[in-house]
């Protein structure tokens, strides 16, 4: 999967199951607070995660992530590195 | 003490998706039962079931509100939203008045066997989402509805198998009774898919008349061969005589009284002293005479055994005065948890349309119904008093008796 492919996928999960709105999507837009996404809604990311891009998240590892650019490397870091497994 | 009415209701059914279709379902004496295919192919012995569509409730609800609710819990907000503006109560009112909720509901099977299927699978807790813990508990739909609503009074569910929505108003009466409360959302939720109902098919409770649906809930009928499942979801909203005046309120009826009881017997075997002493506790605290009731709306499910006891306890308590009796059933199936509080609207309709619905499929009593005065057909009648009966699992028993307000 092309980078630009993931972070399209990306932006389609949160618009079309997490109905967030598109003029508030931007890589540097805070997950947590610009995109409204709650504690609950980590939950939910997970589950997303691990059906569209198939490699299950670790928590610590999702507590790193602040903004949607941090968001778009670490998919794309776990898909390199399933790859390269 | 305060007097207590109801301002407002609120039903998605089987037999209708709002008050105006299942007013025209009742008098028409039109059957909401079909064959489900898939619960053949699941192994049970019956397909037969009530139906209802599934809301879309994209447009209504967002996101975190709609993963949380399971199946009649959806059921359940669109009956409330009806019987919220019906009782003509907006989100004002509601932010500045500590309103209740207590609501039937005794089980959430689908969203409990569809959480675990997932993580039997993935073998992950995780991957079940964050709605599956609020769909899977028993107080599902008080959770969501007082969460969706911003509800603040008495909030908690009450699971008593098939009276769950008549003793969620007979509470509801009581804590604004005594003034604990001046208004509650009522009501009892039942889901209707093949996931929750195939512990139920075991007991061989349900009729295996699948020649024809809409003649196989034949309450009351000499050759009932047993109860039809169904559901949806029936709310009744509970307000002081006072609060009601104060706002202005249409009011629909007075909850005069609740009678209850427990059979102390066989877990799922049917008496007629517990009902007989349901009525009665019903009677006394309502301070009206057995004479006064014009219409029974019985619980009557169309079991061999379930309907016969009834029969004889109606017969007990009226039998000198013979009021008018139907089981609505006959139309819907058994609504099961929802059912005590749909009958109270079902009856209710009947009371501002001023008519009996038919007991359908009525064709031969038995030697017990043939002692009471059942009504085959529609019949234009003035009701003042109405009684309906729910009886549940474990004996436990639930009477209430509406007037209209005078």
């Amino acid at each position: 999967m092309e980078k630009n492919e993931i972070i399209e996928r990306i932006h389609s999960i949160l618009i079309e199951e997490f109905e967030v709105e598109q003029d508030k999507i931007s890589p540097d837009a805070n997950l947590k607070e610009t995109l409204g996404v709650d504690s609950l809604d980590y939950i939910d990311l997970v589950v997303v995660i691990e059906s569209n891009f198939a490699f299950k998240v670790k928590p610590d590892e999702f507590a790193q992530i602040v903004t949607l650019h941090d968001f778009y490397e670490y998919v794309i870091s776990k898909i390199n590195s399933k790859k390269l497994n | 003490m305060n007097r207590v009415v109801i301002t407002g209701i609120g039903i998605y059914s089987c037999i209708g998706k709002n008050l105006d279709e299942v007013r025209e379902s009742l008098f028409k004496g039109k059957s909401g039962i079909i064959i489900d295919p898939v619960r053949k192919e699941y192994g049970y012995r019956s397909g037969l079931t009530g139906f209802v569509d599934k809301p879309n409730l994209k447009n209504a609800l967002d996101r975190r509100a709609r993963i949380m609710l399971p199946e009649q819990g959806e059921y359940a907000y669109l009956s409330t939203v009806e019987a919220l503006g019906n009782a003509g109560i907006d989100a004002d009112f509601i932010n500045d008045n500590e309103i209740g909720i207590l609501y039937g509901n005794d089980s959430s099977g689908k969203a409990v066997i569809e959480a675990n299927d997932v993580i039997r699978q993935k073998k992950d807790t995780m991957l079940v989402g964050s709605g599956a813990v609020f769909q899977t508990m028993n107080s599902t739909v008080t959770m969501n509805l007082a969460t969706i609503f911003k509800l603040r009074g008495i909030n908690f569910t009450i699971s008593a198998a098939c009276a769950s929505g008549s003793h969620s108003i007979g509470l509801g009466y009581h804590f604004i009774k005594t003034g604990l409360q001046d208004c509650i959302v009522c009501g009892g939720a039942q889901e209707i898919n093949h996931l929750a109902m195939g512990a139920f098919d075991a007991l061989s409770a349900f009729s295996i008349n699948e020649f024809d649906p809409t003649k196989a809930s034949r309450p009351f009928d000499r050759d009932r061969d047993g109860l039809i499942p169904s559901g949806g979801a029936a709310t009744v909203i509970l307000e002081s005589l006072e609060s009601a005046k104060k706002r202005g309120a249409t009011i629909l009826g007075e909850v005069l009284g609740y009678g209850f009881s427990s059979n102390g017997g066989h877990i799922s075997n049917p008496t007629v002293d517990g009902p007989t002493r349901s009525l009665y506790r019903a009677l006394k605290d309502s301070g009206v005479m057995s004479s006064e009731i014009d219409y029974i709306n019985a619980h009557a499910t169309s079991t061999p055994i379930g309907d016969s006891s009834e029969a004889k306890a109606i017969h007990e308590v009226f039998g000198m005065h013979k009021p008018l009796v139907s089981s609505t059933k006959s139309m819907t199936g058994h609504e099961c948890w929802m059912a005590g509080a749909s009958e109270i609207v079902y009856s209710l309709l009947m009371m501002q349309n001023s008519f009996v619905a038919p007991n359908i499929n009525f064709e031969n009593p038995d030697e017990d119904s043939a002692k009471l005065n059942i009504a085959k057909k529609t019949i234009a009648k003035n009701i003042n008093v109405f009684l309906s009966n729910s009886f549940g699992f474990g004996g436990t028993n639930s009477s209430l008796i509406i007037r209209k307000l005078v």
